[in-house]
């Protein structure tokens, strides 16, 4: 949907799909409000792109395949913080170059979106193994919000809603895609516009004289100031004070710093909505994410059949951490298993969270592949013994 | 005679004194020629985006009464393009060192060169890497001794003027900080011009440059040195290029138009 809530020239392609994950991906962007592109072709994330650069035209916005994933992730913040609702897409190597940039937009509070395709080093495999490197890559202390969705109805939701909390928080937000989805067709129900909350950019009531750029409550998101209207505002990744002005007093920097990671791991339990499956009366509760989310529900099933009380645990944000959520769904669990398609990484936040009051099991696999829903169940069963 | 008072200081920031550019830096004789530009255009600093990246020169636009971008180094281009793309209303203009312009964002100034993107980039050209302490640079003349060349440069330095005309911008000149009426005149031209436009500016470092590489610390001998290997571009024409190799060519090199860039991807469709 458009910031002024029309719906022009088909914006929104209400109705029923089958569609590829990356254009469900292009298709949530343009629903979210988006209105200008930057990418650089990488593989298997070049679908998002190529609709893109059909679609965003179509609706008055812009598209531009830079030079390399630099061009994308400065082009993203330059234009956001000139108003555009912005996004790149990429896959795991192209994040790489991505992380200088999402350190600017941290600092100076540019909203924008972020889509990582993950693939396999070198190859375009199923992985989740950057699911640290969103969270840890770029300089410089931050919290940011990673969303995974793990059907093509996610990447379309998920994608949309990143545009709000981008807005919401003026922050970057990464989408967190992966091979198996992003290249895969299944249904996809788009609702009409009017069903689609979009949060469009704040602006300032205040005068150039009363106005300080990054002044807010405490764990607050300022408003913005439109550029070129005499708020001259410096927008640096030095450190700043309220005013704008840079400022290398310690006080200063801790007051910014407090205030960018605060209003994002203070806001954590707004930001994730993790969702439960049977997990009440569970013994043994999965906790997945993503991609993988599909074979652990499945083996959830083949566990209840069997009589085995197992249950999932949901992730939708994996950053901030859902703590609370978390821990609520492991406090009547006998044991937990973490699910993922890497080496075992997003395992030592849930380990930390039960901080030794329930065994942690892992459940891994890093060959490229996605789990079956009967190598989880055998992890499940092993646990169970 | 009576003393004035700065005649542009309201296009300084209030907040941003003292700067920090050294005794006799460049930096200063260039913020001057822009905003006598901006003055003799009747352009206001407040209307337009001013950019910089990382270095001596970046800061400019942090001194000026303007909303600015800075402290990420090379990537001036994608974000004067990015905000150029959203706000085709609003003067955009980029303040780039040698190193952030041709060194690690040399790749961007190709691209936004090719693309005729309507932005206006002053280069300050000070031959080296001066807020880190003097390091060799690619704009660094041949033999010169730097902080990382104590045996003297090997490598031959670019020619910014003319890798932008080669990769397309519509308007280049060179000058120098000792050429300042013909580097103000050059500015406003720029200003004006609609499509990717040039200046750059041959500057003096007397700190670094100035001590290591030319052997004083004296900004009157830097630009005296300057001035010293400036020849015009009409004069070059007519020598034996490899006579000129060591020398600063100035003048203007283009002044033309072709199409300005407004995205990847043709559409007919727009305006309905």
């Amino acid at each position: 949907m458009a910031s002024d809530g029309s719906n022009p020239q088909g914006r929104v392609l209400s109705g029923v799909h089958f569609m590829l994950g990356n254009y469900a991906t292009a298709e949530g962007a343009l629903a979210g409000g988006c209105d200008f592109f930057a990418g650089y072709p990488i593989t298997p994330a070049n679908e998002i792109s190529e609709r893109m650069s059909h679609r965003l035209p179509e609706v008055g916005g812009t598209f531009i395949q830079g030079e390399d994933e630099l061009f994308s992730i400065y082009a993203v913040t330059g234009a956001s913080l000139a108003g555009a609702k912005a996004m790149t897409a990429t896959a795991s190597a192209g994040f790489n170059h991505f992380q200088e940039g999402i350190g600017y937009a941290v600092a100076v509070e540019a909203p924008c979106v972020i889509v990582d395709v993950q693939r396999c080093r070198g190859e375009n495999f199923a992985t989740q193994a950057d699911v640290m490197q969103m969270r840890w890559g770029t300089d410089g202390d931050y919290e940011i919000i990673v969303l995974a969705p793990s059907s093509i109805q996610e990447l379309f939701d998920y994608t949309a809603r990143a545009f709000n909390l981008a807005e919401e928080y003026r922050t970057p937000v990464i989408v967190m895609s992966e091979t198996t989805i992003s290249l895969m067709r299944e249904r996809l129900d788009v609702p009409s516009a009017d069903e689609i909350a979009v949060v469009n950019r704040r602006y300032t009531d205040l005068s150039p004289g009363e106005y300080k750029p990054f002044a807010a409550p405490e764990y607050g998101v300022p408003d913005f100031a439109p550029l070129g209207k005499g708020y001259n505002t410096i927008y640096s990744i030095n450190p700043h004070d309220e005013e704008g002005s840079i400022d290398w007093d310690p006080d200063v920097y801790e007051r910014m710093y407090d205030r960018l990671t605060g209003k994002i791991a203070k806001h954590r339990d707004v930001i994730c909505q993790p969702r439960s499956y049977a997990v009440d009366d569970a013994d043994i509760v999965l906790i997945a994410y993503g991609s993988e989310v599909r074979p652990a529900l499945d083996a959830v099933e083949m566990a209840r059949e069997d009589g085995i009380a197992a249950g999932l645990l949901k992730l939708d944000a994996v950053w901030p951490v859902p703590e609370e959520q978390i821990a609520a769904a492991m406090s009547k669990a006998k044991a937990v298993i973490a699910v993922e398609m890497n080496i075992g990484k997003y395992a030592n936040e849930i380990e930390r969270i039960s901080a030794g009051r329930v065994p942690v099991h892992r459940c891994t696999k890093n060959r490229g592949i996605i789990h079956s829903p009967e190598e989880i169940y055998r992890s499940i069963k092993e646990v169970w013994k | 005679m009576s003393l004035k008072l700065y005649p542009r200081r309201e296009s300084v920031r209030k907040d941003g004194l003292p700067h920090f550019f050294c005794p006799g830096c460049g930096c200063g004789q260039v913020l001057n020629f822009f905003l006598r530009a901006c003055d003799e255009l009747g352009m206001k600093t407040e209307d337009m985006t001013c950019i910089g990246g990382v270095g001596c020169a970046a800061r400019i636009p942090i001194y000026l009464s303007t909303d600015a971008l800075h402290g990420i180094h090379g990537r001036t281009m994608p974000w004067a393009t990015g905000i150029k793309m959203t706000r085709p209303d609003m003067p955009v203009v980029v303040f780039a060192g040698d190193g952030d312009a041709l060194s690690i964002g040399g790749n961007h100034f190709i691209h936004a060169a090719r693309r005729n993107v309507d932005v206006t980039v002053i280069v300050v050209n000070n031959l080296n890497f001066a807020m880190t302490g003097g390091q060799v640079a690619p704009t660094t003349p041949l033999t010169a001794t730097t902080m990382t060349t104590p045996y003297g440069s090997s490598e031959p330095p670019f020619d910014l003027c003319k890798m932008a005309e080669t990769s397309g911008a519509t308007y280049v000149s060179r000058w120098t900080t000792a050429h300042g009426i013909q580097a103000i005149r050059a500015i406003k031209t720029a200003m004006q011009h609609t499509g990717f436009s040039v200046v750059e500016i041959i500057s003096q470092c007397p700190t670094h440059y100035g001590r290591y590489a030319l052997g004083s610390g004296s900004p009157e001998k830097s630009v005296e040195w300057i001035k010293e290997q400036s020849i015009p571009r009409t004069r070059a024409e007519k020598m034996d290029p490899e006579e000129t190799a060591l020398n600063f060519v100035i003048g203007e090199f283009v002044n033309t138009q072709r199409p300005v860039f407004w995205g990847s991807t043709i559409y007919d469709g727009a305006e309905e």
